[in-house]
C-alpha cells in the first residue's frame, strides 16, 4: 500500500503542512485574536493596512489541522482588498478555497472570519475618521 | 521513512498463526455450530476449543461462563443492559466509575432515560476510583457495579481486587471491562471477585469481530438480542467462527507469552516517557508515572500551547501513527470525558496525545518517535499564539507556573466571550 490518506482533501492538507503567511506583523494596523467557544481554538490575525487596503496579513492558529488551514487560507484571500471588501468577508470564501471542509470543521473557517473582522475593527478602533466608512460598508455586506 | 504504529490500543495486526488458523473456517469448515451434521458438529468443536483458550486465559473455571459476541461494546452492552434487565425486580441502581469507557456510559445512560439511576464514582488526579465513594454509593437496589481494569485513556490501574471484594460484601455483581488489560496484564477473574468481564481478541493480535464476555454461573443475565438460542441464550445469532477461532489462538499466544510482551512494552514506555520528558518542555504524563499503577501499554500527554489533531497529523506524515482525546478530534467538539474526570486543564486536555505500545514497537522505535515529536512541537508552536503569549509573560503554564501572566482558560475566555468547557 503506497497511498497516503488524508483526513482533509489535498488542499487543506497543504494549507495545514506548509501554511501561508504564518507569524506576526511587526508594527501591525490592526490586530485581532478570537477564541471558539465550542472547541477551544484560538486565532490571530494581523494585519498591514495602506491607503485602504490589506497589503499584508499574518495569522498564528492555536487549533486543529482545518483551523491552521483556514487561517492560512483567509490571509492568502484578503491581501490586497480594500478595507470594505474585507468587512464582507465570508467564511463560505474559506471554504470554498480550500475545497471544502468536513461538517464538523466549518466553525474553523467561521473562527478566521471573526479573527479577520477583529482585526479590522482594530483598525478602525485606531482610526475613528473611518468608522463611518466601514459601518455603510457592513451594511452593504449585510 | 521509518513507520511506527502507537495505537495498539484501537487495533493490533493478527499474529500470522491466527491467520492460518482461521483460514480453513473460511473455505472448509465452513458449517454453522447449530446444525446438527457433520460440518456443525466440526465447528462445535472449535467453538468449545476457543471458548477453553478464553478462559484459560482469564483463569475462568469453565468454558461455559464464555460468551462471544461480536466486539466489546456488545460484551458492555450486554453485561450492563443483560444484568439490569434480570436483575430489576430487585433494583434499578448501577453504579459505574466516572471514567468508563463509552461503552459503558451510553448503556448505562441508555437505561437511564427507561428510569434506572447511576452513581457515577469520582476518580483522583491519576484516574483512580475513589473506594469509599464506591461503597457508599451502594444501596439496597444496587444491582450491578461496572469498574474498568485498566482506562482506555490514560492507562490507570484500577483497585478491581478491592472493588471486588467491596461488591461481594454487598452482593453486588462487579462487571469488570478489561478491553485495555486482556493480554497484556494477568486477569484472574477469582482474585477480581468478578461476576462479568469482557475483552477484545483484537487488543492483542487476534481479529475484530469478536467480543468476549465472561459470565460467572452466579450471576443473573438476559439477552438483550433475541433469536435463537446460541451462546445459551444470552447471546442469539450465528457464531463469528472463523474470527472466534483466531481469537481462541490469540488469546493462548497472549497468554504464554504475555510476561515477556509486558516487560518489552514496560521497558519502551519507559524509554519513551523519558525521553519525551527530557527533551520536550511544558510535556506533562496523564496518569500515573509508568510502574505498577499504569499499564505498561499506554503513554497519555498533554503538550501545552498546541492542539492535539495538529500533532496527530504530523506524526501520521512522519510516519507515527497515535490517538488524541483533544476536542478537534471528537465529533462531538468535547474533550476526552476522562480528561475531565481527572480534573486536567481545558487547555492541556486540548494538547493531548494517546501513543500505545505494542509487542513488534522497538527502541529504535522510541528513539524516532522523540526526535520527530520535538520537531513537530517546535513547528506547531511556533504557529501557536498561545507559545508566543507564554514567551511574552501574557499567560502562565499550567505545567510549569512562573507566576506571570494569566491563565490559559481565562486569555481563552477572553477572546472567545465564553468560559472554555
Amino acid at each position: 500500500m503506497s497511498d497516503t490518506y488524508t483526513l482533509y482533501n489535498p488542499t487543506v492538507m497543504d494549507h495545514f503542512m506548509n501554511p501561508r503567511n504564518m507569524g506576526d506583523l511587526k508594527d501591525a494596523d490592526g490586530i485581532g485574536e478570537v477564541g471558539a467557544a465550542a472547541c477551544g481554538d484560538i486565532m490571530k490575525i494581523s494585519l498591514k493596512i495602506r491607503d485602504g487596503k490589506i497589503e499584508d496579513a499574518r495569522f498564528k492558529t492555536f487549533g486543529c489541522g482545518s483551523a491552521i488551514a483556514s487561517s492560512s487560507m483567509a490571509t492568502e484571500l484578503i491581501k490586497g482588498r480594500t478595507i470594505e471588501e474585507a468587512m464582507s468577508f465570508s467564511n463560505q470564501e474559506v471554504v470554498s478555497a480550500l475545497g471544502g471542509l468536513p461538517p464538523v470543521k466549518i466553525h474553523c473557517s467561521v473562527l478566521a472570519e471573526e479573527a479577520l473582522k477583529a482585526a479590522l475593527e482594530d483598525y478602525v478602533k485606531r482610526h475613528p475618521e473611518l468608522a463611518a466608512r466601514v459601518a455603510a460598508a457592513e451594511t452593504v455586506g449585510a | 521513512m521509518r513507520q511506527v504504529y502507537l495505537d495498539h490500543q484501537s487495533a493490533t495486526p493478527l499474529l500470522p498463526e491466527v491467520f492460518e488458523a482461521m483460514r480453513p473456517y473460511f473455505t472448509d469448515f465452513f458449517g454453522n455450530a447449530s446444525s446438527l451434521h457433520q460440518h456443525g458438529l466440526r465447528v462445535r468443536d472449535a467453538l468449545k476449543t476457543a471458548r477453553q483458550q478464553m478462559a484459560a486465559l482469564i483463569n475462568a473455571e469453565s468454558e461455559e461462563e464464555i460468551f462471544f459476541t461480536s466486539d466489546g461494546t456488545e460484551s458492555s452492552n450486554l453485561a450492563i443492559k443483560g444484568v439490569a434487565y434480570a436483575n430489576e425486580r430487585k433494583g434499578k441502581h448501577l453504579v459505574i466509575s466516572a471514567t468508563e469507557h463509552p461503552a459503558v456510559v451510553n448503556s448505562v445512560e441508555f437505561l437511564e432515560k427507561q428510569g434506572w439511576t447511576c452513581t457515577r464514582v469520582p476518580v483522583d488526579p491519576e484516574g483512580r476510583v475513589n473506594l469509599a465513594a464506591l461503597q457508599a454509593a451502594l444501596t439496597p437496589q444496587t444491582v450491578l457495579v461496572a469498574l474498568h481494569h485498566v482506562n482506555h485513556d490514560i492507562g490507570t490501574i484500577q483497585p478491581v481486587i478491592e472493588a471486588g471484594r467491596i461488591c461481594a460484601q454487598a452482593g453486588v455483581p462487579l462487571y469488570v471491562d478489561c478491553e485495555a488489560s486482556a493480554g497484556w496484564l494477568p486477569i484472574d477473574v477469582r482474585q477480581f471477585g468478578a461476576a462479568l468481564v469482557s475483552f477484545s481478541p483484537h487488543r492483542f493480535y487476534g481479529p475484530k469481530g469478536v467480543g468476549v464476555l465472561y459470565r460467572n454461573k452466579r450471576a443473573r443475565i438476559v439477552s438483550i438480542l433475541h433469536g435463537g438460542v446460541q451462546e445459551g441464550g444470552r447471546r442469539a445469532g450465528t457464531e463469528n467462527i472463523p474470527a472466534i477461532v483466531g481469537a481462541g489462538v490469540a488469546a493462548e499466544i497472549a497468554r504464554t507469552e504475555l510476561p515477556s510482551r509486558a516487560a518489552h512494552v514496560a521497558h519502551l514506555q519507559k524509554r519513551l516517557w523519558d525521553g519525551l520528558s527530557t527533551r520536550i518542555p511544558f510535556i506533562k504524563l496523564n496518569g500515573p508515572v509508568p510502574g505498577p499503577d499504569r499499564a505498561p501499554t499506554n503513554i497519555n500527554i498533554s503538550t501545552e500551547f498546541i492542539e492535539g489533531e495538529g500533532q496527530l497529523l504530523l506524526c501520521d506524515m512522519n510516519g507515527i501513527a497515535v490517538a488524541s482525546g483533544s476536542s478537534c478530534v471528537s465529533k462531538s467538539l468535547k474533550i476526552s470525558h476522562v480528561l475531565s474526570a481527572i480534573g486536567l486543564d481545558h487547555a492541556l486536555a486540548q494538547g493531548n496525545l494517546i501513543l500505545s505500545l505494542g509487542k513488534d514497537n522497538s527502541e529504535e522505535d522510541m528513539d524516532y518517535v522523540v526526535e520527530a515529536f520535538a520537531r513537530i512541537v517546535t513547528k506547531l508552536r511556533a504557529m501557536s499564539p498561545m507559545w508566543d503569549e507564554f514567551e511574552k509573560g501574557v499567560i502562565d503554564s499550567v505545567i510549569a507556573p512562573r507566576g506571570i501572566g494569566k491563565s490559559f482558560s481565562q486569555h481563552a475566555a477572553e477572546v472567545s466571550g465564553k468560559a472554555a468547557h
